[in-house]
């Protein structure tokens, strides 16, 4: 492995991506907007529910604003510059490297998911621990907490960047990707928890939502930090990230192959 | 054994058709019609190490899917392609270390770093030693004048600095072989001639072998020992420049500057044994066959009828002959 090259592509993109400072702050702002207004709904839930929940209502905020600040970690879209590199036929280039081109991408997904997270997360934390009112603040977890809550952001970064590769890799069948990038944010944004946090889907669903993948994105991390799952599971739930993600890159990895066999470069 | 050895390859492309119209497209929809395109069709040559080989065709001949296989980024269906001992695509990644790629119309360079940023990834990706690295930069930096344009973002490069750019890119790693498809390509007489020093003194001086393909002549005839012509599919025609173009053109032309107006016809009934392709005022141009009539008996033929000021013996042009080529050998 030629692990030089990764990260140095890795920390090419990611230098890129950190240029969107604008754009960033842009985001932050329409990110309290929606966690409000979904703070409103879930608040108009709980004061008209008669039972009790399996997310209290400090848990269901501290959920919606770890999914506002997190948001960008969620793998709705493929790499934008691998999709022009395939429709453009410019992939050429990338297969005269002495690279593993599914490593490759999968570096570059890696930046293109945690550099412009950390842009936003860091405010978004800071204003929801430290400046808003305490029935809508974010709660300070335990030490176990925070340690179950960063191993498996951890988990939640690798599995989306394998479900990110595959988005990329669909391009070689579909080339435009508009379909896929139209097709993918419904399922990624209502399987993961970013729209209504899982445990409050009814009782049913609940064991298929364990069995998806898209859990280990948003849900698991949230649930870790909210402290409506005890650090001890931490291990389960971090089993669970990582078989979905050997799964998604084993996949990917044959996928990426039949499609480098199939691949007419385009143009020229 | 030679450096590049392919023979018989072969490779098709399926390629949806559809003919114009709204009912087509939505027919297109259910009922998908392909049709082949060989784009190789039984290919061989071999080229030796340090050898500087043009590589010639119209448009969609198969020039490019040849370089693609020979870099190991397309499979061929059939046939034997080995460079330097291994099967480019089977051992991709320790073929494409030794080879260097410049493909014209794309780029490799990151679009919004510094020229020098993308180098440093690629001295990263190659795990050059950072003395090697450095020893190269400055000798192609030198060569190509690129010290003025490495902080640059490659965005704002003109084409003729980006493909310098390019061209440096691609030796970084000290490739003994370089793939050139269409370096020149869109680049004005300046930087053409920059581009072909380069690729001259780099295969002199190293002993780089070069693969060019390229629709410029003056490339070819600047460069090249020795060249391939394919069309459809097939090597039509091989060996030194001047040798293909003199089966084919075997006339010549003359020019004569004639000291008076004459009509088309009258010159033509006048001489005989040359044809006139064109009168430009008191300039006649002809062309004709050295076989059959000799130089001196043609310009005596027309001295002995004409008032003469001026003539001029020439090959007939470069590109001119290469269609006539392509015409010839149906392609």
């Amino acid at each position: 492995m030629n692990r030089r090259a990764y990260q140095a592509i890795m920390r090419l993109r990611f230098m890129l991506l950190m240029q969107y400072r604008i754009a960033a702050l842009a985001g932050i702002t329409t990110q309290f907007m929606f966690g409000f207004v979904k703070i409103m709904v879930l608040e108009a839930f709980y004061l008209s529910t008669t039972q009790p929940q399996p997310l209290t209502f400090q848990q269901a905020v501290g959920y919606v604003w770890l999914g506002q600040a997190m948001l960008r970690l969620l793998p709705w879209d493929g790499d934008g510059e691998i999709q022009a590199l395939v429709r453009s036929g410019n992939v050429a280039y990338e297969l005269c490297r002495p690279l593993d081109l599914y490593s490759h991408w999968y570096a570059r997904a890696i930046a293109l998911r945690v550099a412009p997270t950390l842009l936003r997360a860091v405010p978004v934390f800071l204003v929801t621990l430290f400046v808003l009112p305490p029935k809508y603040a974010l709660s300070i977890p335990t030490a176990g907490g925070w340690a179950a809550w960063i191993l498996s952001t951890l988990g939640a970064i690798a599995l989306g960047c394998a479900i990110t590769n595959l988005i990329n890799i669909s391009m070689f069948w579909t080339i435009s990707g508009e379909g896929i990038s139209r097709l993918i944010p419904a399922v990624v944004i209502i399987l993961s928890g970013m729209g209504v946090p899982l445990p409050l889907f009814p009782d049913w669903s609940q064991r298929l939502l364990e069995l998806l993948p898209f859990a280990g994105l948003v849900d698991t991390p949230a649930r870790f930090f909210t402290g409506q799952l005890s650090p001890t599971m931490i291990w389960v739930f971090l089993a669970r990230q990582l078989v979905w993600t050997a799964i998604l890159i084993i996949w990917g990895r044959r996928l990426l192959a039949r499609g480098l066999r199939r691949v007419v470069v385009q143009g020229g | 054994m030679a450096q590049i050895v392919v023979q018989d390859l072969r490779k098709a492309f399926k390629v949806a058709k559809r003919e114009a119209g709204l009912w087509n497209a939505f027919r297109g929809l259910v009922k998908r019609e392909y049709t082949h395109v060989q784009a190789l069709d039984g290919v061989s040559f071999e080229i030796e190490e340090g050898e500087l080989v043009g590589y010639l065709g119209p448009n969609g001949a198969g020039k490019s899917t040849t370089i693609k296989i020979l870099s190991g980024i397309l499979l061929p269906d059939e046939g034997i392609c080995q460079v330097m001992g291994r099967i480019p695509w089977q051992e991709r990644i320790d073929h494409v270390r030794e080879i260097g790629v410049v493909f014209g119309q794309r780029s490799q360079l990151w679009w919004d770093l510094p020229v020098i940023d993308s180098f440093e990834l690629l001295r990263d990706i190659y795990r050059l030693s950072s003395a090697d690295y450095r020893k190269t930069l400055e000798k192609v930096v030198d060569t190509l004048e690129l010290t003025d344009l490495l902080e640059v973002p490659v965005r704002q490069l003109s084409l003729g600095q980006r493909m310098r750019c390019e061209l440096a890119a691609s030796l970084l790693h000290n490739p003994k072989l370089l793939f050139l498809d269409e370096p020149t390509i869109g680049l004005d007489a300046v930087s053409k001639l920059v581009v072909r020093d380069f690729v001259k003194t780099l295969n002199e001086e190293q002993g780089t072998t070069v693969i060019l393909t390229t629709h410029d002549m003056d490339d070819i005839e600047a460069l090249c020992s020795r060249v391939m012509i394919i069309g459809r599919g097939k090597i039509l025609a091989r060996g030194k420049l001047k040798d293909i173009t003199r089966e084919v053109a075997r006339e010549r032309r003359l020019v004569v500057e004639l000291d008076g107006d004459y009509s088309k016809e009258y010159i033509r009934s006048q001489v005989p044994g040359a044809e006139l392709v064109k009168l430009e005022g008191k300039q006649a141009h002809f062309d004709f066959d050295p076989a059959r009539i000799s130089p001196p008996e043609l310009i005596a033929n027309i001295s002995a009828r004409f008032q003469v000021r001026d003539l001029l013996i020439e090959n007939q042009p470069i590109d001119e002959v290469i269609s006539r080529l392509y015409g010839e050998l149906h392609i």
